[in-house]
């Protein structure tokens, strides 16, 4: 589904006065293959590349080296442009910047629109992509009326109203509060069960990760560690060298079974850690 | 007290008014307007006040909330009138003190220009109470698409005046909050004249303008990445079309312009001096 091969992305460092004093390489020789369907995630601390590599699998950014296919498209060519963006949707992280319309219908159908989508069927694909968010009861309110986790669900139905196959969420949470996160978390869980879209998740938020199929950690533009969530978060002092934390159960599993107790690695979840816990006695 | 102007504003309502379709709205006020200039008889004065009278009726705006619309241009409408009133001569003195003279004519033309600029800002309040700021856009950018072909971007400019109207709330919370951080470090916004106040306002601005070109920033991005590219091979989820009570509504509107002008030219008909 997507495919990045070698990728490097430069752009140029200024001074005040914008005379260009050398190259900064934001993503440096990156390699991923995200199949059709799963859930892949992506972390890593601020400044680690890790936007600008989802900005890549939109085409906002195109690749200064290396190759980014979406769908077999290669990202670089003009012709494909509207084709890569449709088939990969963007949900950014300010909620407010990526809301167009003023009424929240309207800003769903803002992407249809677009594609030319004739009008009887934007209908209908308004109200079912805002049914599957679960604000089908907002459809009329004004977007400046609703919470930070309502706001960031309206963005995702108006992405999934273009009928990608694939929505990339660059920090969709991060300006949400512990509420708010849920919402959207369960929000993209269930589109990725009952629509079968290929969901790639860039955040810094390890409890979001737990249930992807593959997490890529990137550090200084480079992917470090790719695996299973199980397989990253049993290495905990290494994610701890990347300035990274893991899940608070991981953390306290980790810090038992080094005062030695027999617990199993990479523990995600806190009924594992009970149930680990129990069968000690 | 950016609160307190309700020109301009939307008064949402269900009426026969606010259903009309946005372009019914626009080129009716227009006319509107251009009737009040083509006559300047007192019957026609009359014709007037009784169609402005139907249509706030109609739409079911208290008139109360229309009066309040006039308060910005209460100083204009005085000034106009004082104008008027003195410095127009014709016709008998009605009244001679010092240097002020009232003559006849005088005192007809600022009457009569009073009224015409409080019908003039009732008229488009009536168009902006009743139509939503998208509705207006959409049905600006509906009328003015024959512009399109002198290479005038119409559907840029509506797409920039809807995007505007999304982001004042926005960028008024925000001013807010910058007011209050610069407050609590010592900012005094209240006193001092009106120099010390201005110069008191560039640590809210300046912020403020750099957080609006992020977020424009952003919202390009956004929009690009849902493939907004230009109005070109765009569909619409809310075409405007006409329907039965547009069509009724711009036969209503063509009938009284019709009206006021044969009464204002053939209808003699006068009261004392107007």
């Amino acid at each position: 589904m997507i495919h990045a091969k070698e990728l490097v992305y430069e752009y140029d460092k200024r001074d005040e006065e914008g005379n260009v004093i050398g190259t900064n390489r934001a993503i440096d020789g990156v390699d991923i293959d995200v199949p059709q369907g799963s859930f892949v995630a992506v972390l890593g601390h601020n400044g680690s590349g890790k936007s600008t590599l989802a900005k890549h699998m939109n085409a906002i950014l195109v690749p200064t080296g290396g190759t980014m296919w979406v769908d077999g498209r290669d990202t670089r060519d003009p012709d494909e442009l509207w084709n890569v963006r449709q088939t990969a949707g963007m949900v950014f992280q300010n909620p407010d910047n990526q809301i167009i319309g003023t009424v929240v219908e309207e800003d769903v159908g803002f992407g249809p629109e677009n594609l030319g989508v004739p009008t009887d069927e934007i209908w209908k694909r308004v109200e079912d992509s805002l049914r599957a968010v679960g604000m089908i009861e907002y459809r009329k309110s004004s977007p400046n009326k609703l919470s930070g986790g309502q706001k960031q669900r309206v963005a995702i139905a108006g992405v999934i109203a273009m009928e990608p196959k694939c929505i990339v969420l660059d920090e969709p949470t991060a300006m949400l509060d512990p509420n708010g996160r849920k919402e959207v978390i369960r929000a993209v869980e269930k589109l990725r069960k009952e629509k079968n879209v290929t969901v790639i998740l860039i955040t810094h938020y390890m409890e979001e990760v737990i249930d992807a199929d593959q997490v890529f950690v990137m550090d200084d533009g480079h992917i470090v560690m790719h695996g299973t969530p199980r397989e990253i978060f049993s290495r905990v002092d290494e994610l701890k060298t990347y300035r990274m934390d893991v899940p608070q159960v991981t953390m306290l599993a980790e810090e038992l079974r080094k005062r030695g107790l027999d617990l199993p690695k990479g523990i995600l979840r806190r009924e594992e850690l009970v149930e680990a816990l129990c069968r000690l006695r | 007290m950016i609160r307190d102007i309700t020109i301009g504003q939307y008064y949402p309502a269900q009426s026969r008014i606010h259903r009309l379709d946005p372009r019914v709205k626009i080129v009716c006020t227009l006319l509107f307007l251009v009737s009040l200039f083509i006559q300047n008889s007192l019957l026609g004065y009359v014709v007037a006040t009784v169609f402005l009278g139907c249509v706030i009726r109609l739409s079911k705006v208290p008139l109360k909330f229309i009066v309040k619309g006039l308060k910005p241009v209460v100083i204009l409408l005085l000034f106009t009138v004082v104008m008027n009133l003195f410095l127009t001569r014709g016709g008998n003195t009605l009244v001679h003190f010092w240097i002020f003279t009232i003559t006849e004519s005088g005192l007809r033309t600022s009457v009569l220009m009073a009224v015409r600029l409080i019908y003039l800002v009732m008229g488009s309040s009536i168009m902006t109470f009743t139509t939503s700021p998208n509705g207006l856009t959409d049905g600006m950018e509906s009328l003015l698409h024959p512009l399109n072909r002198l290479n005038v971007p119409v559907h840029e400019v509506a797409m920039m005046m809807s995007i505007a109207l999304r982001f004042i709330p926005i960028l008024l919370e925000e001013t807010d909050k910058i007011m209050k951080a610069q407050m609590a470090r010592g900012a005094d916004f209240e006193s001092g004249n009106i120099i010390q106040r201005a110069k008191a306002m560039i640590p809210i601005l300046v912020p403020l303008f750099v957080s609006a070109f992020r977020r424009a920033n952003d919202l390009a991005m956004a929009m690009e990445s849902r493939c907004y590219h230009g109005g070109e091979g765009r569909t619409k989820m809310k075409p405007l079309k006409y329907k039965a009570g547009d069509i009724r509504a711009y036969i209503f509107t063509v009938l009284y312009v019709v009206m006021m002008f044969a009464v204002g030219r053939f209808v003699p008909f006068r009261l004392w001096i107007f």
